[in-house]
């Protein structure tokens, strides 16, 4: 990373460590939301942007991951740090599963994406119909606030604990874009046939991102079933956050570590800022976010961190 | 249980809705049989289409069957712009790009008309969904009778558009080969529009004959966009055979789906027949290639 990027990111943390500490109710509100989309995009990041397999249905991550965190605590009184670890652990296998069924029936490009929509819309289906998801009234968790049950008297101490799993997963993607597992991602991103050429096993190194990815979405997931307390099938497997996931990385500047979170942050500022602008309409800012998503794929298919390396590139030629 | 009078009926119901299916489906599959793009927003524009119709025929007292034909001109061109100034600009020819424009759009104008229209649930008014007709044993709906050969007939038409025309000729010649027919002096470019052009138009038919016995919600498009997907998976991508056939098929999975699951069960089937076809067959029934 170059010295100003770096720059940029701590100040970007501080800031949110500071909105942690000292802001309001609704100013955390915003920052925590917005760091559980990044997180879901984190993961979306590493199949999408590291791996080159598109995804549409990272809900099917997302929603297990919250439906087991708060199925285990409010069905079998499972402690709720070890509901989210079994979670996480849901959302790895089932991340193996489907890239396991998918990617051996050589399934790729808009194949794989139409399949993973509708893995997501059969969870979503099953969840809204079964007794143990509490089906079409959902699923809601006590309010137990003690620490050691996942639940925190103060909304601050939920951020600083949603940032730490952010810069926990950032750290993650630095490590792996430069580890032998980071370039085989790379390698079959770029071309299938040569990795394979090259001795690089595809499925597995396939399987391993999409495993890797669905543990982190599944994370994602756990913090919204931590902070809401709240789940219907609507909200956990619901497309919204397969939507979200997949635009805060392109926006942001997909395959780079920070996109996913600069996209997110971007995105719901921008969201909030239309609300506060155009009133209360229901998906005004959802218009908007499609029309970003087509202008960034047709003027900036490289995102906000691609523009920021241009530019700061630009200005050290500039002082050169 | 269930008697064979009830099954028979369930099964022949389920063949007049796969029609109007079919003919969605129809429009996704010929824009992927010569362009080669999968078009996310091809189920907002279906919705697009509805409100349409229901606009015509509600607010400016036009009748469905009549309102089909202007609106289908319209959409025709809609689908020409779009494509020409907004997809194919902005996704530079390439497949994840095309992905993530349709998905915008899609984004865009569902969210739009939610905006404009709400979450209201819309029909038409007028008894036109408790109109039967008695058939042998059966009771069929008049309106899904009508829908049926409807679909039918313009699914014929569009098939001789491909045969017979210059335009079609151009159209089957860009989707075999594209540099051959650019070479040929064909204009790709406007063929991949045309042909975006005619898919919608295909939508703006399904629209008006779906109408009668259905609603409108600006989301209402999500669930019909998976089942043309199916279909067309189903049916062998680009075929529009294998769209008829797979429309009619799925029509009636779904009906006997819901006649023996119940109506949210009975839609995961078609979810789990679209994992399965992917799955064991990419490349559906009919088709031939990968």
């Amino acid at each position: 990373m170059k010295t100003s990027s770096v720059i940029a990111m701590a100040s970007l943390l501080l800031a949110l460590v500071g909105v942690a500490l000292f802001g309001q109710n609704t100013s955390i509100n915003f920052v925590v939301t917005a760091l559980i989309v990044a997180l879901a995009a984190q993961g979306w990041n590493l199949l999408g942007g590291y791996c080159g397999q598109f995804s549409f249905g990272h809900a099917a991550f997302f929603g297990t991951g919250a439906y087991v965190t708060a199925a285990l605590q409010s069905r079998y009184g499972v402690n709720a740090w070890a509901g989210a670890g079994i979670g996480i652990a849901a959302g790895a296998a089932i991340g193996w599963v489907i890239g396991w069924l998918s990617f051996r029936a050589g399934l790729r490009g808009s194949y794989f994406a139409l399949i993973t929509l509708a893995f997501a819309e059969v969870l979503r289906i099953v969840a809204n119909a079964t007794p143990i998801t509490g089906g079409g009234t959902g699923l809601l968790l006590k309010l137990d606030v003690r620490a050691s049950n996942f639940q925190f008297s103060s909304r601050g101490v939920f951020c600083l604990v949603a940032l730490a799993c952010v810069m926990l997963v950032l750290a993650l993607t630095i490590w792996l874009a430069r580890s032998r597992l980071g370039a085989q991602f790379a390698a079959v991103r770029e071309n299938e046939d040569a990795a394979r050429a090259l001795g690089i096993d595809v499925l597995a190194t396939k399987l391993r991102a999409i495993a890797l990815s669905g543990a982190v979405t599944a994370a994602a997931g756990c913090l919204y079933a931590q902070y809401f307390l709240y789940l219907d099938s609507n909200i956990a497997y619901g497309s919204w956050i397969s939507v979200e996931s997949l635009l805060a990385v392109i926006v942001g500047g997909i395959a780079t570590p920070a996109g996913p979170i600069i996209g997110a942050l971007a995105l719901h500022a921008l969201g909030e800022g239309t609300r506060l602008l155009a009133g209360r309409i229901t998906g005004i800012d959802l218009v908007l976010f499609g029309l970003i998503l087509v202008a960034a794929t047709a003027f900036a298919p490289s995102g906000i961190a691609g523009a920021w390396k241009a530019l700061s590139a630009r200005v050290q030629r500039a002082r050169a | 249980m269930y008697t064979p009078a009830i099954i028979a009926e369930a099964m022949v119901n389920g063949m007049l809705t796969g029609a109007v299916y079919a003919l969605v489906a129809l429009g996704l599959t010929l824009v992927y049989g010569v362009l080669h793009i999968i078009n996310f927003a091809h189920g907002a524009l279906l919705t697009c289409a509805m409100f349409a119709v229901w606009a015509a025929s509600e607010l400016l007292g036009i009748n469905v069957y009549v309102a089909i034909v202007p609106l289908a001109v319209i959409f025709l061109a809609l689908g020409y712009a779009l494509q020409r100034f907004v997809i194919g600009p902005a996704s530079r020819g390439d497949d994840a790009n095309t992905l993530l424009v349709t998905l915008g759009l899609s984004i865009a104008i569902e969210n739009g008309l939610l905006a404009a229209f709400k979450s209201d649930t819309r029909t038409l008014s007028g008894d036109a969904a408790f109109d039967v007709v008695e058939i042998g044993p059966m009771l069929l709906s008049r309106p899904r009778l009508i829908g049926f050969a409807v679909a039918v007939v313009v699914a014929l038409l569009l098939w001789m558009l491909l045969r017979l025309t210059d335009s079609g000729k151009a159209i089957r010649a860009v989707a075999k080969e594209k540099m051959g027919a650019s070479l040929m002096g064909i204009d790709v470019r406007h063929i991949y529009a045309l042909t975006f052009g005619i898919g919608c138009a295909c939508l703006a038919v399904a629209a008006g004959l779906l109408m009668p016995t259905f609603y409108v919600t600006p989301r209402v498009g999500n669930a019909f966009v998976l089942v043309a997907f199916t279909i067309v998976v189903l049916g062998g991508m680009g075929s529009v055979a294998g769209a008829l056939l797979g429309g009619l098929l799925i029509g009636v999975v779904e009906s006997l789906g819901g006649l023996l699951l119940g109506e949210s069960l009975g839609q995961a089937g078609i979810f789990v027949i679209f994992i399965l076809v992917l799955l064991l067959r990419p490349t559906g029934l009919f088709g031939a290639r990968a």
